[in-house]
């Protein structure tokens, strides 16, 4: 009976005990004032550029308590696979709750996984983004979907380029929309940008390109429009290896 | 010493004691010898490699096909023309393989789809490195002194600037690069042949400070060159990281020794400036677009309009009123070779635009600045600055002269040796860290430094850096048919009074015609064949909008119907198409039968109205211009030849080519042809 009480002492001071010392032994050696309990995303998630590059928005995640009110001075890393460095790795959110780090892609192309992780109360809490490095072939086909397709397949207007999505009788489809392009074959595809929307018996809305822009064009932006898929395109018919 | 000399000898007679003896040894020596070489290969890194990919593709289901296309041994690409042998696809033996896509094990990755084919030109004229080199150090770092080591990816564009000149559409860091170098005046100072023999020129067109005193104060140089980027966030005028002292002297060098404008000696304010309604200012600013070339900062600190002229976020605490009120009634009376076109407005729109710009100041710039008259030695001391850091290199200046060659040449910069190079300690001693580390700090390269502190981001640094890089010694010694030139302006001028008119309204800052001027608007070098007279002469007298979509517009100058009659006719002859042939053209009006079936057309099989709008009521297509007045703007000659073929009347027009039957595209015309405006509609009823 006696031993009780002492258990329950030596179980508080250990465990006082580690919750002070966690802070401080965070390997980026930051000093972390605060834990929160979740983290989103603020902004800079779900962007695309080129192999090797900085990505051009940085990217910002928030930690947030229980009642959902921004932390300050809640330490953040962010992890990536091989290759994506960020600046930096480890950061103290500021004054309202926001981390913010810059992004390098690693040098090939398709999607990253990267995270954002948080101490947290009682466990780490992580955050998985997601971003687009895109090759050469694919970073083609985004110059070119940029001049000849976003201003009816992003519905998206910003002051520079107004999209003409709303003055469309058919609604054509976002490039991100891999519900209904990992469906399409690349032969379909191909002959649907060649040929024009009455090519695959859909809306004659979408001209034909097959005279505008050569082979080589096309396939870059079949590329781009597969490595934006959301969900991610997995092509048919690939043999993995047994391992 | 006995003992062992009788070993010798006994050693001696147990291996070659007979001649049967003798000759089995020499046979295993010469056989051990033999030998070497192929246990060489065996135990050799590649081959180590080789092993690897054999088993990695053995557990795929491609196994086969792999397996009979991998080529064992040394790999070698050998191009002597370009001086190519790679020997990288020893190693890097799937590159080819388009089905290991998924692998991501370096060397066993796939190559990712260039332009060019792998065997073409090899490996190293992009990526660097030692191609002739046999294993993973050898190749692909830097141990010897002045070796190429790889190149790093973000880098890799540069690789296709050694043979292309011209702006690829696969290569914008490149093509970015070689314009900030340009427009940030990184070519005043340093001379940059491109490897096609021209000399890259600068666009960023520096003021000439031959009359600054009468456009602004002593004060304001002395804060702008302090910190340009302090008054106007998009300048790109360097920071010299100035002394107090240091550039109070060089302010006083250049208002002592501007001269005043002659003639200009009227600087009377015209009285309206001083109490012009705040609203008719703004609204004058918006109507005459010069947000197009002009940009201002606005309250949350972006921004908004173009940046072809200085930005004028605080353009009030810069000039002077009386210089600013005859700069807008005609810029062209202090600098004869500006941008900005002469507008021709009236004394009122003068006085009301001077009032509204110098509102645009900022009480908290330069206010504890009072510098007082300059003392001789100031002046003398300001002069001798300006030689030393080269501002006439940019600026002309009186009673100084442009110096030649003021800065080391870059024209092969992309090969510079590494033992030339001075390294900042613990810098990575590479050719693409040493020049990303001089254009971010250059001061960091000790204090006798000349290189100012230009104001760019990361990933412009990044872009320079990469066409720096270009300009290696491989893209100086290509062979000429692999080289491809650039494209460069025409000295295209037009010639008369219309050409005289042309220069006064700064035509070519916008347009592009015979391959002389900007690509802000479109290019004009066939617009006689494309538009009616009358029209024509009614669009510049009143610019109506054709693009909604587009920000950028045509201003409107009060232009005279002599002016206006001048420019139109010389327009309507001198730019004409020699591909479209007016005799030939569709006629202007057609049977309603016709007619009739070019709207079935429009409308059903080739759906021009999701880009266009041919009736204001029922179509919405925001992309192209607007095509409901297009019989009164348009000849039938160039809408058929338009319909037929939009690239080749307009390189890059994003209007696809839909290989249109003569028949459709005769019917489309003459349905577009009945689309006139309403007063002509009128007119005919």
């Amino acid at each position: 009976m006696t031993r009780r009480p002492v258990a329950c002492a030596v179980l508080l001071l250990t465990t006082i005990g580690t919750g002070c010392k966690h802070p401080s032994t965070s390997s980026s050696g930051l000093k972390p004032t605060a834990t929160g309990s979740a983290i989103v995303v603020s902004s800079g998630d779900k962007q695309a550029a080129p192999t090797g590059s900085v990505l051009a928005n940085p990217l910002v995640v928030q930690v947030n308590d229980d009642q959902g009110n921004s932390v300050t001075g809640a330490l953040v890393e962010f992890h990536g696979p091989a290759g994506v460095l960020f600046d930096p790795a480890a950061v103290l959110t500021d004054s309202s709750g926001q981390a913010t780090t810059a992004v390098r892609l690693g040098t090939i192309g398709g999607l990253y996984e990267v995270s954002a992780t948080t101490p947290g109360k009682s466990h780490p809490v992580t955050l998985q983004i997601a971003e687009t490095a895109l090759g050469y072939q694919q970073q083609l086909g985004s110059i070119l979907q940029d001049k000849y397709c976003s201003r009816c397949h992003d519905p998206e207007s910003s002051a520079a380029q107004v999209s003409n999505y709303d003055n469309l009788a058919v609604k054509p489809h976002a490039f991100t929309d891999g519900n209904t392009y990992n469906k399409m074959s690349n032969a379909d595809m191909l002959s649907i940008i060649q040929h024009g929307g009455p090519a695959l018996n859909r809306s004659a809305l979408m001209p034909p390109y097959g005279n505008t822009l050569s082979p080589t064009d096309v396939q870059a932006v079949i590329a781009y429009i597969r490595v934006m898929a959301d969900p991610p395109y997995r092509p048919a018919g690939t043999v993995y290896g047994q391992k | 010493m006995k003992s062992v000399k009788q070993l010798i000898s006994s050693a001696w007679r147990a291996l070659f004691g007979d001649t049967m003896r003798a000759f089995g040894i020499v046979s295993v020596i010469l056989m051990l010898t033999l030998a070497i070489a192929p246990a060489k290969d065996h135990f050799s890194q590649w081959h180590g490699y080789q092993n690897g990919y054999l088993a990695m593709i053995r557990e795929r289901g491609d196994a086969i096909s792999l397996r009979r296309r991998f080529e064992p041994g040394i790999q070698q690409i050998w191009h002597p023309e370009i001086g190519v042998v790679d020997r990288c696809e020893t190693c890097h033996e799937g590159l080819k393989e388009a089905s290991l896509a998924d692998v991501t094990t370096q060397p066993f990755r796939k190559h990712p789809v260039i332009p060019h084919p792998l065997d073409r030109y090899g490996c190293t004229i992009c990526h660097r490195g030692q191609g002739a080199a046999t294993t993973v150090e050898e190749a692909h770092y830097s141990k010897l002194a002045g070796v190429d080591p790889i190149l790093p990816a973000r880098y890799i564009e540069s690789g296709c600037g050694q043979c292309h000149q011209n702006a690829l559409t696969g290569t914008p860091q490149l093509n970015l690069g070689r314009q900030y170098l340009a427009q940030y005046g990184c070519v005043n100072c340093h001379m940059v042949k491109m490897p096609d023999g021209t000399v890259m020129k600068a666009t960023d067109d520096p003021p000439s400070l031959e009359h600054i005193a009468d456009k602004t104060t002593r004060e304001w140089i002395f804060t702008w060159l302090k910190n340009p980027q302090a008054y106007a966030a998009s300048a790109t005028m360097p920071n010299y990281k100035l002394s107090d002292a240091d550039a109070s002297d060089l302010s006083a060098y250049l208002i002592s020794s501007s001269k005043p404008l002659a003639g200009d000696v009227d600087t009377t304010i015209i009285p309206a400036a001083k109490n012009a309604d705040p609203s008719a200012g703004a609204s004058l600013y918006g109507e005459s677009f010069c947000a197009t070339c002009h940009a201002v900062q606005n309250a949350a600190g972006n921004l908004v309009g173009g940046d072809v002229g200085p930005e004028l976020t605080r353009v009030g605490n810069k000039v002077k009123p009386a210089w600013l009120q005859a700069w807008i009634e005609n810029p062209h009376s202090y600098d004869a070779h500006t941008l900005m076109p002469h507008y021709r407005f009236t004394p009122q729109q003068v006085a009301t635009l001077t009032g509204f710009l110098m509102s645009k100041s900022d009480s908290d710039y330069s206010t504890d600045v009072h510098l007082g008259t300059a003392t001789a030695a100031q002046i003398a001391h300001g002069r001798k600055l300006v030689a030393e850091l080269g501002c006439a290199a940019c600026h002309t200046i009186n009673g100084v002269k442009k110096p030649d060659n003021f800065a080391p040449d870059l024209s092969q910069i992309g090969s510079k040796p590494l033992a030339q190079l001075i390294f900042l300690p613990g810098m990575k001693q590479t050719l693409p860290t040493y020049i990303a580390s001089k254009i971010k700090d250059p001061s960091a390269f000790g204090p006798g430094m000349k290189m100012p502190l230009l104001p760019l981001t990361d990933a412009q640094r990044e872009s320079v850096t990469t066409a720096l890089l270009a300009l290696s010694e491989r893209s100086q010694t290509m062979p000429e048919k692999l080289r491809i030139p650039g494209v460069h302006q025409t000295t295209y001028e037009p010639a008369g009074r219309a050409g005289k008119l042309m220069a006064d309204l700064a035509c070519f800052s916008c347009h592009r015609i015979n391959g002389h001027g900007s690509d802000l608007a479109p290019d004009l070098s066939l617009e006689g064949s494309a538009v009616q007279a009358q029209w024509l002469d009614s669009f510049l007298k009143n610019p109506n909008t054709l693009r909604p979509a587009l920000t950028r517009r045509m201003p409107r100058f009060n232009l005279s119907d002599a002016d206006r009659k001048t420019l139109t006719d010389y327009i309507m002859v001198a730019y004409q198409s020699p591909n479209i042939d007016p005799d030939k053209a569709p006629p202007a009006v057609n049977p309603p039968a016709l007619v009739e079936q070019g709207r079935q057309l429009f409308y059903s099989k080739y759906a021009c109205q999701s880009c266009h709008t041919a009736n204001t009521n029922t179509d919405k297509g925001y992309i192209g211009p607007v095509l409901a007045q297009v019989g009164t703007r348009l000849q039938p000659a160039w809408i058929y030849a338009w319909l037929k073929n939009p690239q080749a009347l307009r390189p890059g027009t994003i209007e696809p080519n839909q290989n249109i039957s003569d028949e459709d595209a005769r019917a489309m015309t003459a349905f577009l042809m009945t689309l006139k405006s309403p007063g002509k509609q009128e007119g005919k009823q």
